[in-house]
């Protein structure tokens, strides 16, 4: 039992950055624009979170740098893929090529330090709820705000007028023009989220999952996240679920591995990637539920008036 | 009709490059007064109803609104001024609801509360007899519903200029009498419309004036129900282009087509399917097939000329069974296809006359062990060019160059000239003008008495009644019983438009 619960909060835990970082791209691509530059960004508000936090000693001047890394990050793919209407697949793939060189070379002289990373804050009465409590409410302060990030986005796609434009514009930019809608505008808004829930997942790996600072240290998580958002259907309640599910094959295959299964390591390594693919593509088989949240535009540049 | 003036226009220059596509244009608007906006493609109505509505603005002109110069600077000031417009292709979106639609182009707080939004899009719709229901997604919706949408969204914002583009094109006949009963009761109540049509009978019967445009001019205005169509026909294209053609009598021969249980499901969930569709064609006559846009036409069209072969069913052309077949191996048993778009499906744009040609007329001698034989290419173009009176520089013209109707012209000519046995030409007059539209309809029933077999499928019931042996419709990819022209009035083939059939009935069994 006592293993079982401990499996359980690692899983939070191990989904918690994905289940970030899936969030703000679900809303960059929801706006049409897909950004392939994931990694990059993650790579950037880890290694400014870490130096950030270890300067000035605080860990929440960390969170805001790594945001404000995310966000830099994010402003120059939608300068080249919004405003100049580029190709988004090229853009988003310098932006992950750019970001994983620039935070190996502005981290070099951090790697080997280390610091007092976040530490969990148990939520009176919540937390003593069994089972669930240690799960879910034993966290540390950004898994927390990973559950208000998750209800903020689906709630906002569902019920806000903003969620609606967001919406809209993603299916068909021509005609949210026609109706006088802020195409760009709104693009722009949706990929700085995406930068800021990027770069606040790589904070949350070099702050609080391992808090330290090591080249490449991501290890692909953005490129996960970016797979997730598609078989999640781009639906805020699936990709929860699929942040877990991931997070839930990466610890079992360490608990399997500790319980001496003889089987190759690498083969465990695989399973989290095949279990989550495989989950969401069982899910996703109804055509027209997942025609109605496909954003229509993505990936094709719009230029207004053309 | 009252005396007051909505809405007027004067002396209105808008000028491109290469063409001045409003040269001093005068209009006026009543209140409460229905007016027709006449003209040809390219005569400048879309122009014009882009600077009333601030899409673009015009070089020289003033646009006096309710007694008072104004500027329009873009689509959002035209509607708080309480100008509305329902373009001909909607612009709205389908993975949203009814409701959702309307609201993203309310302000904020009105849209707000939903539950209010929906009384109000209810009310508003039951009142003038277009039942819709806010709840529903567009995606679900017919076309003809969707333009409800879009004449709901402007009534709901307090609209005194209705702008409809093109309204009736996508409607049944029963549509269009449920549209105008609604546009009658607008008028009534003050509400002014400017309805831009080119079906002149829809004009007689609805508006009150009419302003006819030709190559960016004004050529005239008239009351539509004091003069005859042909009257305002020739205000439209001048004097020396003949309006329409004679088409002599059919005499059909021998079946040449038979199809049998053809079906098709569409991978795309708002995609139509073909479901047992059951036609014979003869050879020597032309068959009609109407229908509201998307009801399966461009499905039908792709199955008969290979695009599509993983259907159920047979297509029989003489004695052979086609239905598995290529579209070079069809095109080689004399299948001609002339599609809807022509610039993408029926030519490539970028590429010269002459080698459009070679896209489907490679079997007629013009490549050799392999080789293009460009002098035998250049042959055939101008051939295609003189005999089909294409009007270009030469076969060296891209197709993108050339209008839509000389365009046409040639695809239909290039052919034509192949001899085929089955032509199936979908929308081939849509967007023509009318001097080519006539020119197309001569080379059809030319091939026709040749010995040809022609499918027609076309949403311009004018042409389907002019030039068709046999009529029928589609509805939701399901095929109508087909029935002689002359048999068949409007009312009964508009049924079958909006799906009232037996399904599944082999087609030919009326005629």
């Amino acid at each position: 039992m006592e293993l079982i619960v401990n499996v359980l909060a690692a899983t939070v835990v191990a989904g918690t950055p994905l289940l970030l970082v899936a969030l703000g791209e679900l809303i960059c691509e929801r706006s049409g624009v897909l950004n392939l530059g994931q990694e990059g960004m993650m790579l950037m508000g880890a290694v400014a979170g870490f130096a950030a936090a270890l300067s000035s000693g605080s860990l929440l001047v960390g969170v805001v740098a790594a945001i404000v890394a995310g966000i830099g990050m994010s402003l120059l793919f939608a300068f080249m893929a919004v405003t100049l209407a580029a190709n988004q697949y090229a853009a988003g793939l310098a932006l992950t090529i750019f970001g994983t060189g620039l935070s190996a070379f502005l981290g070099a002289g951090f790697v080997g330090s280390s610091i007092e990373g976040f530490s969990r804050v148990a939520i009176p009465l919540l937390s003593d709820i069994p089972v669930l409590g240690r799960v879910f409410f034993d966290q540390d302060p950004l898994v927390y705000v990973s559950f208000i990030a998750f209800a903020g986005v689906a709630l906002f796609l569902r019920y806000s007028r903003a969620g609606l434009l967001l919406r809209a514009i993603g299916e068909d930019p021509e005609a949210a023009n026609a109706n006088g809608l802020q195409v760009l505008l709104v693009r722009y808004l949706a990929v700085a989220f995406g930068g800021a829930m990027a770069g606040l997942a790589g904070a949350y790996l070099s702050l609080a999952y391992t808090p330290l600072w090591t080249e490449n240290m991501t290890a692909g998580r953005g490129w996960i996240a970016l797979a997730l958002v598609v078989f999640a259907t781009w639906r805020p309640e699936r990709l929860i679920l699929g942040a877990y599910l991931f997070g839930a094959a990466s610890i079992l295959h360490l608990v399997l591995q500790g319980l001496g299964w003889k089987s190759s390591t690498e083969l465990l390594a695989m399973l989290p990637y095949l279990v989550t693919i495989l989950m969401l593509v069982l899910l996703s088989w109804n055509p027209a539920r997942t025609r109605l949240n496909t954003p229509l535009s993505l990936g094709q540049p719009y230029r207004p008036g053309c | 009709m009252t005396s007051a003036i909505r809405l007027k226009l004067e002396n209105i220059v808008k000028e491109y490059p290469g063409c001045r596509a409003n040269d001093g244009i005068d209009l006026t608007v009543g209140a409460g007064e229905i007016h027709a906006l006449l003209g040809e493609n390219g005569a400048g109505k879309s122009t014009l109803m882009k600077v009333i509505y601030g899409v673009i603005q015009p070089d020289q002109g003033r646009i006096v609104w309710n007694g008072h110069e104004v500027r329009v600077d873009n689509p959002a000031q035209a509607r708080r001024m309480g100008i509305g417009m329902v373009f001909q292709h909607f612009s709205l979106f389908e993975t949203l609801t009814v409701a959702e639609n309307i609201a993203l182009s309310l302000p904020p707080d009105e849209a707000r509360n939903r539950a209010r939004l929906n009384q109000r899009i209810r009310e508003v719709s039951e009142r003038y007899g277009m039942a819709l229901d806010p709840r529903r997604y567009v995606s679900t919706l017919s076309v003809g519903e969707r333009q409800r949408v879009e004449i709901v969204r402007c009534l709901i914002q307090e609209t005194t200029l209705l702008i409809l583009d093109e309204p009736t094109s996508v409607l049944t006949p029963q549509e269009v009498s449920t549209l105008f009963a609604t546009l009658r009761k607008l008028s009534k109540e003050g509400c002014s419309i400017l309805f831009i049509s080119h079906k002149l009978e829809e004009v007689r019967s609805l508006c009150h004036t009419a302003t006819v445009l030709r190559q960016g001019r004004v050529s005239g205005d008239c009351q539509p129900a004091d003069i005859s169509a042909n009257d305002i026909a020739r205000l439209m294209v001048g004097d020396d282009t003949p309006i329409s053609t004679q088409v002599t009598a059919a005499e059909p021969g021998a079946t040449l087509i038979e199809i049998r249980g053809l079906g098709w499901k569409s991978k795309d969930p708002f995609g139509t399917s073909l479901s047992n569709v059951n036609l014979d064609l003869h050879k020597g006559e032309i068959v009609g097939i109407a229908g509201v846009a998307g009801n399966g036409q461009d499905e039908l069209l792709k199955a008969l000329s290979g695009e599509i072969r993983t259907g159920t069913g047979t297509i029989t052309l003489d004695g052979v069974n086609i239905a598995n077949l290529f579209p070079d191996q069809r095109r080689k048993l004399g299948v001609a296809i002339v599609p809807e778009e022509r610039l993408g499906r029926g030519a490539v744009p970028d590429m010269s006359l002459a080698d459009n040609a070679l896209l489907t007329a490679s079997g007629e001698g013009l490549v050799s062990r392999g080789l293009v034989r460009s002098g035998r290419v250049r042959e055939f173009s101008r051939e295609v060019i003189r005999r089909f009176g294409v009007r270009c520089t030469g076969e060296n013209n891209t197709a993108g160059s050339l209008s839509g109707g000389n365009l046409q012209k040639y695809i239909i000519g290039r052919e034509a000239l192949q001899n085929p046995r089955l032509l199936v030409a979908s929308h081939p007059t849509w967007g023509v003008d009318v001097g080519s539209a006539v020119a197309i309809h001569e080379s059809l029933v030319r091939l026709r008495d040749e010995g040809a077999s022609i499918l027609l499928i076309s949403e311009d019931l004018d042409e389907l009644y002019q030039l068709c042996n046999r009529l029928g419709a589609l509805c939701d990819g399901r095929l109508s019983p087909l029935a002689p022209t002359s048999e068949l009035n409007i009312e009964q083939l508009g049924q079958w438009m909006a799906g009232e059939f037996e399904s599944g009935e082999v087609a030919h069994a009326v005629a």
